[in-house]
């Protein structure tokens, strides 16, 4: 029999060169924060009247919730599409979405002004707000994330409940909820992956419906009622990617053999979903005719031809490659361009794109900010780290040949 | 009484609903966003404005805004800088000049043009802004998240926010002094004009005059009433000597500030028809896929 994959909590030391500086980013970034808290946002952002969002919006929210498309996209692939042969790939893609998500909320509420008002959109209800409309699904998105979650901690943890001192009392009371949970998930899982689809494709769509209202205010190349259908179909596209990206990272940072073949397959889908992107991209300026904008040498003009040459155009090419896409090289070159495309096109619709009729200076992020959104990846980093070493997530070969019931979720 | 049509019956439940429910209450539960021909506006002519500033005194005193004595504004050199709205002053006047006519020079008072379908009413997540029937875009601050999508909204750049408070900031623009109006006074800023720049009236109204103005004098004013068309309409209505551009007026299209935004959203949410069918097809994607795969296996 050949080798047998199986979600394993990976074992190493959690301390590493590398992870210490990672732990002071996310240390610095967590002071600024708590400044941020203290002080206001004036004081540690360079947001003003004429620039209301920044990179905590255009970055760690608009591009955060872009790059966890791995998550839908996979959920889709291995659940919907039953490709098993996917599922190594689905856990590390939806702790990837899950820990995404959870900082992309986190976000949001440190760039309210009343971040402790969060709930409001809860009970005061704007059905004609588009942000209301983000905000609801995101959060429900979120919560079946962490649904979907828990069948990785029950399979961790049943009959392995082993609280310190007097909470140990509860055992028995944890162990039997894991099983309970255990059971009616393994029923029910399916409303919940096909609800995460949905609920993916609703935001990420309106998500780009956002921009639209700022109407004038936003550069021609990139205001065009179409950006609900651009934001989902590049959200579509960078999620292969992000797998693939993260596998080899993963894999890089443990010492582990990359899952090739798995991820070349996966690397196969990209160019006809990249393809259609690119399409819609150029259809679009073609018909509203904003092409001529290229022709005035601009900051504006020259991200867009960056975001589209480098983003999409380049990795299209490599993932076309039949030989480039079996190589380690080519995968990681590849997909890192399109998550820098899709991150780039982000930072483009929210940030560059937006041109207030008065202007005093032009943005530009503060040192708090930058730190800030760095903090947060560096922290979700971390936390990536410390899941993979608990729970079963990433797949190891395992010379034993017993499968658990939980290989397959959501049956 | 038998005869009672079904308009009346309603127009009669709702009157005895609204009696039941307490009269302080009709006013709350009016249609919100529905709006009113009788809605008020002011029509500012730029023309007739000195720069004198006594409008912006008034209206920080009106708010319970720190400001200094009313002498002080004599002081033009403020001028000399293009000013705008934020969370110290509501409506500031910018002065601009120009070649051919240096010795007059033109004065402009900004502050929020209270539109008829307002892009900030529009996009505020927690519904904290709404237009009332008497023409004002007035701001909730029991509902505010202080999320600033209503100033990446609004076409005139108008919401100001308090980014120097950590807790309980505001967002801060003219209210077109929702509080006095409603007692029936006039808003701070028209009551103060010693040149009656301002006038205050019904919108309607407010037109009818500015065109009349534009007839009479076409030598003094250009033929554009600024706020008449623009956004779909605004309750402030600006009278000019010159082009609206050369005034740093935004140029703008007739359709409503929130374009096609609320198109989109209720397109993709149409009685949720959308979703609903997306989740049947995945669903049943889902089931065929599965089955598929369990026949393969039952035939190996």
């Amino acid at each position: 029999m050949e080798d047998y994959m199986k979600p394993t909590p990976l074992k190493t030391k959690y301390f590493t060169p590398g992870v210490i500086v990672i732990f002071a980013f996310a240390t610095v970034g967590i002071l600024f924060l708590l400044a941020r808290l203290i002080f206001g946002l004036g004081a540690v952002t360079n947001l003003s009247n004429q620039y209301p969002w920044g990179i905590w919006i255009g970055i760690d929210v608009a591009a955060g919730v872009a790059l966890a498309a791995g998550g839908f996209t996979t959920a889709a692939l291995g659940h919907i599409m039953h490709k098993e042969e996917y599922h190594v790939i689905v856990r590390p893609a939806l702790l990837t979405a899950l820990l995404g998500y959870t900082f992309v909320a986190f976000s949001v509420a440190m760039d309210l002004g009343r971040w402790y008002y969060i709930w409001h959109p809860l009970i005061m209800w704007n059905g004609n707000s588009v942000l209301f409309e983000v905000g609801m699904c995101v959060m429900a998105y979120l919560t079946v994330l962490y649904i979907e979650f828990i069948p990785i901690v029950t399979e961790r943890f049943i009959g392995r409940v082993n609280l310190p001192g007097f909470l140990s009392a509860l055992n028995k009371p944890v162990d039997s909820l894991l099983r309970i949970l255990d059971k009616t998930l393994d029923k029910t899982m399916f409303i919940f992956i096909i609800a995460g689809v949905v609920l993916s494709c609703l935001h990420q769509s309106s998500l780009g419906t956002l921009m639209v209202i700022a109407g004038p205010k936003m550069h021609p190349l990139w205001q065009t009622p179409i950006l609900p259908l651009l934001f989902l179909l590049s959200a579509i596209s960078v999620g292969f990617p992000m797998v693939i990206f993260e596998s080899l990272i993963t894999s890089k940072s443990f010492g582990l053999k990359p899952e090739l073949k798995v991820l070349s397959n996966l690397g196969t889908m990209v160019a006809p979903l990249l393809g259609i992107y690119l399409a819609f991209k150029l259809g679009d300026m073609v018909i509203r005719q904003t092409f001529v904008y290229l022709n005035e040498f601009s900051v504006e003009s020259v991200l867009f031809l960056i975001e589209i040459f480098f983003g999409i155009i380049i990795p299209l090419r490599i993932f076309l490659s039949p030989k480039l896409t079996k190589t380690r090289a080519g995968l990681f070159i590849g997909s890192a361009l399109v998550i820098f495309g899709v991150l780039l096109n982000r930072i483009n619709n929210f940030i560059i794109a937006y041109n207030p009729p008065y202007k005093f200076a032009a943005y530009f992020p503060s040192i708090g900010e930058i730190l800030v959104t760095l903090g947060f990846v560096a922290l979700e980093i971390l936390l990536f780290r410390a899941f993979v070493m608990i729970f079963p997530i990433v797949s190891v070969p395992q010379p034993v040949a017993s499968k658990t019931k939980f290989f397959i979720r959501g049956k | 009484m038998s005869k009672q049509t079904r308009r009346n019956f309603i127009k009669t439940a709702a009157v005895a609903g609204s009696v039941i429910a307490g009269l302080p209450q009709k006013a709350k539960a009016a249609p919100k966003n529905i709006l009113s021909d009788d809605r008020m506006g002011v029509l500012v002519d730029t023309t007739v404005c000195v720069g004198c500033r006594k409008c912006e005194w008034a209206c920080k005193t009106a708010h319970n805004m720190p400001t200094p004595p009313l002498e002080t504004y004599d002081n033009r050199d403020v001028m000399k800088k293009m000013r705008r709205p934020d969370h110290t002053s509501l409506t500031v006047v910018n002065e601009y000049e120009f070649d051919d006519y240096p010795k007059f020079p033109i004065d402009v008072k900004v502050q929020c043009m209270h539109c008829d379908h307002p892009a900030c009413v529009s996009a505020c997540i927690v519904g904290a802004f709404s237009k009332e029937e008497n023409g004002s875009v007035i701001w909730d601050t029991n509902k505010c998240i202080g999320c600033r999508y209503c100033m990446v909204a609004c076409p005139f750049q108008i919401p100001a926010f308090e980014y120097h408070k950590a807790i309980q900031p505001e967002i801060k623009k003219c209210d077109f002094c929702f509080g006095r109006t409603s007692k029936g006074k006039l808003p701070a800023c028209v009551e103060i004009c010693p040149m009656e720049a301002l006038t205050y009236g019904r919108r309607k109204d407010l037109i009818d005059i500015a065109r009349r103005k534009i007839e009479l004098y076409p030598d003094r004013y250009i033929n554009h009433i600024y706020g008449e068309t623009e956004v779909g309409g605004t309750a402030w209505l600006y009278l000019a000597s010159r082009k609206f551009e050369d005034l740093q007026f935004p140029k703008l299209g007739n359709s409503p500030a929130p374009g096609v935004t609320e198109a989109i959203q209720h397109g993709i949410f149409a009685y949720f028809l959308p979703p609903i069918a997306l989740y049947a097809l995945l669903g049943g994607v889902m089931w065929i896929n599965k089955n598929r795969k369990k026949s393969e296996e039952g035939e190996e």
